[in-house]
């Protein structure tokens, strides 16, 4: 293909064999440690204080390193797993209902589409039961039953109860927990911690991560800050699509500047789509808000039957209506996966039997569940979701269908990372959703909370140290020529960005690269539109350059300028996500290819010729690709079916 | 706050029970106020529990009005600059008056002080016949002292309503039903105090005590 | 709807700062709050005037970041919503809003909008934790705990640490937020240990940041977004005289 070039294969030479249940305990056996007394003269940078990097900063802080930590937020606290409300998958098996480390690790290989590593998962899956018991002993108000044990739930179509939860803000609660030992060693001076500062670029010297660029976005003071080792806990990129139900502020830069130093970009079309999000009210709308799956529970999905249809919801006779879920799927119903109920919903709205004033949109219509069970049971079960839901559109949802639509929810891609969770630049370690993950090609519900504390409290701080064993390393001074160079960098492109003194807002390239995305890179994908994509990226990219407006200078708190920075990355990320959805000629999980369905419309893998990771090194002509072959010995790909 | 607050409360209840022997009749009155200067006699010589009940009394107005003070000067550099728009009360109006409502009711306990213990304010003012100061006192043709009197009471009803929730609170209350009760008991208990405090000068406006 | 913004313009924490009259127009009911002020900085922007600087993030109503009083409300006239959830069929056309930072010296503004809440997190770190290295925990099922309190304790820490209680607080006070993480943990079996010295610390760091004394007030509770109650304040208090009655010298 002309838009890449394929080099060599990588290889995880981390990565431990022998039976996978012992593949963990091997690895932490034969990695190096640091003796006690030396991990005070380490410094590590954490990048991000979500899930992922509050409990890394927090851990290794207890471990006796010293930590630096780094957000954009004005507090550690605010990260966006803050917003994840389902909850957090474990392996307890406290309801005896037969699961296991096993079951879980294959419900989540299964899940992941066939495309994630299997010793990765399994790992996950082992130490997940040790998350428990540490949030359980920070005090996280997990939810509980009468006799006062863990209450648990099925999540996201599982067949055990293995969800813990804390009512609809378990990533709150989780994080808060993080977040209250972070602060600890905060008091106790073991982690610096540095709010409101965005990391703007990677500085490597003779190879390694050593530190990075950061900007003061209150004072606009760039500085270089170094370290032993540099881990970038990030987040996901989801925001590319200008519309999503990340937070405002979630951006790729971190781990995309890592990626332009050399790191490995993997997996970066593999994107999930929430089903139950609230649509879109207009042009004006800044971000889409999730409604919790469990909806689909008692809701049920319909659209009419006739196109254009305009009558009140409840005027439609029930013969006119399309409960199409149940139609379509009818062992599974209204409860099929994500990516399939999302891809549902775009057809009917494809074929213009979308509802709402912008047609981009499906009922949820909980009329036959409030006469079966009771306005009361409804609103015990759904009353600050229906709340929110009110809030929000003005409609009452207990007498008028909801109305929802999929939208762009998290990033199963991320940078290339091996077994210890180390980037293919050495120092440089990626955890959370900012690393290219456990899940596949497609995240399981309430999975994502797990891999980032995994990350953060139980794999990294055991790997990290098999690098630093080798420290501490040369002391550098800001005046060192990779030092120098990498904010000359950052001071180039920000004096670039105010000089163009344009005449379109920020906000207005990002809104239109969003819906090039959306259409397509979205929940379908095909050679033409990707290829199309391409094209318009790169040319509202030139055009985001001659004409972008940022009013303001760099001296000081400049929000549009901070904007500007996150979107120029994003059009860069946005175009290999396109090459990458391009050149996967398969539908696997987070990406449907439209030219690969079976002719019923389901989605068609090809394990022949993409059972692999694709990891994208940066080319400054064009992306080099690196192919990671996945091997199954546990788990045996078959093909997924909820017919 | 909530400790001197209480030692001003118990004070408060007695006044209230000693106003009221007003309508068992001018010589229980004056007995009774000529009690309090006997009190603790012999062992104590004649006025001296007075005299240590006024320091003790003075005492806790001093804490209560420095912890006042020193709360106030918090509030004030907690907040340097103040809102351009600020919302009316929505919490408690009561909590609101707090700080004014105090100085309204210090003004008028020294007011009160010099009308009817020293009596320079009194158009009696006779220390040995206190009932005929207070029937003199709240006569109707002085309808203005009454209603000062009237207005003092009632922020100190205001005062008490919110100090005595809010001294329960400081002390320790602290479930959803606690806080209920904490509430429904200031209420009454103000609202008693006041009523206690309105009976005698509306007792004597109206002529039921001569 | 047409409005006119009145609306706190500062350059940075040494300007003294103004209220700046805008005028927007064609804003759509649906809109939220914060999509209404995009709309006014879009315009600025174009106009070549520097955009109002204001925190957001989430915009769902759970990271706490965005926070300003409208009309003198903190997060705006609607109860048990944050600023960004609030949509502007709140208001009725041809309204007049005014919009201001939190103000409390714990809280200094940064530019418009923009505070500085960094003293909440000094309050958590003066012992809003409980102390459990990663690694050290028991089986989470070692100590259960009664579904009453567990469900207690989560409503204190439903808290988002917007800052909404200090700046409707007449005195300036962030005792609502410290109560509320007292009262979590003072509730649960893992945050008995250091129950007492947690209060100290932390009603020492609320203190030493600036933060006003509690009057009982009860604004805190009233536009808190999360409707944490006023009694964790009492609950602090209890634990609050025990711990020095506990502890002669502060631990």
């Amino acid at each position: 293909m002309d838009l890449y070039t394929e080099g060599s294969p990588v290889t995880d030479t981390r990565a431990p064999d022998g039976p996978i249940e012992g593949r963990w305990d091997s690895r932490r056996f034969a990695a190096k440690l640091v003796n006690p007394a030396n991990r005070r003269k380490l410094t590590v940078i954490v990048v991000g204080t979500g899930l992922a990097g509050g409990s890394a900063a927090a851990t290794l802080a207890e471990q006796g390193y010293r930590v630096r930590s780094y957000c954009y937020q004005d507090s550690p606290r605010r990260a966006h797993s803050i917003a994840a409300q389902g909850g957090i998958n474990a392996a307890k098996n406290y309801r005896n209902d037969g699961d296991s480390v096993h079951r879980l690790f294959y419900d989540t290989v299964k899940g992941g589409d066939f495309r994630s590593r299997e010793s990765n998962v399994h790992r996950l899956a082992e130490v997940s039961v040790n998350i428990i018991d540490q949030c359980v002993a920070q005090g996280v108000p997990f939810a509980r039953e009468y006799g006062g044990l863990l209450d648990t739930r099925s999540f996201g179509g599982a067949q055990v109860q293995r969800t813990f939860y804390a009512r609809g803000q378990t990533g709150q609660q989780l994080l808060l927990g993080a977040y209250q030992a972070l602060e600890r060693q905060v008091g106790l001076g073991n982690v610096e911690m540095n709010t409101r500062h965005e990391m703007l670029e990677l500085i490597v010297v003779d190879g390694r991560a050593r530190g990075i660029v950061v900007r003061d976005l209150v004072t606009g003071e760039i500085t270089t800050e170094f370290a032993d080792a540099v881990v970038l806990a990030s987040g996901g990129y989801g925001n590319v699509f200008y519309l999503s139900t990340n937070a405002k502020g979630c951006n790729v830069t971190a781990t995309w500047r890592a990626h332009r130093q050399g790191a490995y970009f993997a997996n970066p079309c593999y994107t999930q789509i929430h089903p139950t999000c609230i649509p879109v009210s207009g042009d004006h709308q800044s971000k889409l808000t999730l409604m919790s799956e469990s909806l689909r529970n008692d809701g049920r999905v319909w659209v009419p039957k006739a196109e254009g249809d305009d009558r009140d919801p409840r005027e439609i006779p029930e013969d006119e209506r399309d409960y199409y879920l149940e139609r379509i799927y009818p062992s599974f119903g209204n409860l099929v996966p994500r990516d399939i109920a999302s891809r549902a919903a775009k057809n009917v709205c494809d074929e213009g039997r979308g509802v709402g004033p912008t047609r981009l949109g499906v009922y949820l219509d909980f009329a036959d569940a409030i006469r079966r069970l009771g306005r009361k049971s409804i609103e015990a079960k759904y009353g600050n979701l229906f709340e929110m839901y009110e809030r929000i559109t003005g409609e009452d949802p207990y007498e008028v269908p909801m109305r929802i639509y999929p939208a762009v929810h998290y990033t199963m891609g991320g940078l290339w990372v091996d077994y210890d969770l180390q980037a293919t630049i050495p120092g440089l370690f990626v955890i959370g959703e900012a690393n290219f993950s456990d899940h596949g090609a497609n995240r399981l519900g309430a999975s994502a909370l797990m891999q980032g504390l995994a990350d953060g409290y139980f794999v990294l701080p055991n790997t990290i140290a098999n690098y630093l064993a080798a420290g501490p390393f040369e002391k550098l001074e800001p005046s060192h020529p990779a030092a120098v160079d990498a904010r000359r960098t950052v001071e180039e492109r920000i004096n670039r960005l105010l000089s163009v003194d344009g005449d379109r807002t920020v906000d207005s390239f990002h809104r239109e690269l969003g819906q090039i995305m959306w259409e397509h890179c979205g929940m379908e994908r095909s050679a033409a539109g990707l290829r199309k994509a391409v094209d318009e990226i790169r040319a509202l990219r030139e055009e985001f350059w001659q004409r972008v407006r940022i009013v303001g200078d760099a001296d000081g708190l400049n929000q549009s300028l901070e904007k500007a920075g996150r979107v120029a990355d994003f059009f860069e990320l946005a175009e290999l996500m396109c090459i990458d959805a391009l050149h996967r000629e398969e539908s696997c999980g987070g990406h449907f290819r439209a030219e690969h369905q079976s002719p019923d419309g389901e989605a068609q893998r090809d394990d022949e010729r993409f059972a692999y990771v694709a990891a994208w090194e940066y080319g400054t002509e064009q992306p080099v690709l690196h192919k990671e072959d996945l091997k199954f010995e546990y788990v045996h790909p078959t093909q997924r079916s909820y017919k | 706050m909530a400790v001197t607050g209480l030692v001003l409360v118990l004070f408060l209840v007695a006044h209230m029970l000693g106003n009221l022997k007003i309508f068992t009749g001018a010589e229980d009155f004056d007995h009774y106020a000529h009690w309090l200067r006997d009190l603790g006699t012999p062992l104590l010589p004649y006025g001296w529990y007075l005299w240590l009940q006024r320091g003790g009394l003075l005492i806790a107005l001093a804490g209560h009005i420095w912890a006042a003070t020193m709360l106030a000067v918090r509030a004030r550099s907690a907040r340097p600059v103040r809102y351009a728009h600020r919302k009316k009360v929505q919490g408690s109006y009561a909590a609101r008056t707090m700080r004014w409502g105090g100085v309204i009711i210090a003004l008028f306990v020294i007011y009160h002080i010099l009308d009817l213990t020293t009596g320079h304010l009194n158009p009696i003012g006779d220390p040995s016949r206190p009932q005929a100061n207070v029937v003199a006192d709240f006569a109707p043709e002085r309808w203005y002292v009454t209603l000062f009197y009237t207005l003092a009471v009632v922020a100190l009803g205001f005062h008490l309503r919110h100090g005595a929730y809010s001294a329960l609170r400081s002390l320790g209350q602290q479930t959803p039903q606690g806080e209920r009760r904490a509430r429904g008991l200031a209420l009454v208990f103000a609202v008693a105090l006041s009523v206690g405090y309105l009976v005698v000068p509306f007792a004597v406006l109206l002529g039921l005590v001569r | 709807m047409n409005l006119t913004l009145r609306i706190w313009r500062q350059t940075g924490p040494e300007d003294k700062g103004r209220m700046v009259t805008y005028q927007v127009e064609d804003i759509s009911p649906d809109m939220s709050f914060l999509e209404m002020l995009d709309v006014l900085n879009e315009r600025l922007t174009l106009a070549g005037e520097e955009p109002v600087a204001f925190d957001h993030d989430c915009r769902e109503g759970i990271c706490g970041m965005c926070g300003m009083m409208i009309n003198g409300n903190a997060h705006g006239p609607q109860r048990g919503t944050t600023a960004c959830q609030l949509h502007m069929r709140q208001f009725a056309d041809g309204d007049t809003i005014d919009i201001e930072p939190w103000r409390a010296r714990a809280f200094p503004v940064v530019k418009d909008l923009v505070v500085n809440r960094n003293a909440f997190d000094q309050i958590i770190a003066g012992g809003g934790f409980v102390t459990a290295p990663t690694g050290s925990a028991p089986e989470a099922h070692a100590a259960p705990v009664a579904k009453a309190e567990a469900d207690a304790a989560f409503e204190s820490a439903a808290c988002i640490g917007c800052g909404a209680c200090v700046a409707a607080c007449p005195n300036g006070s962030g005792m609502l937020f410290t109560a509320a993480k007292v009262t979590q943990l003072s509730l649960l079996p893992q945050g008995q240990p250091e129950r007492y010295t947690r209060v100290i610390g932390m009603v020492d760091s609320h203190d030493d940041a600036g933060f006003g004394g509690c009057t009982n007030a009860g604004e805190c509770t009233v536009v808190c977004p999360k409707g944490i109650p006023l009694h964790t304040i009492g609950r602090l208090n209890r634990d609050y005289l025990a711990a020095t009655a506990k502890h002669t010298g502060r631990s």
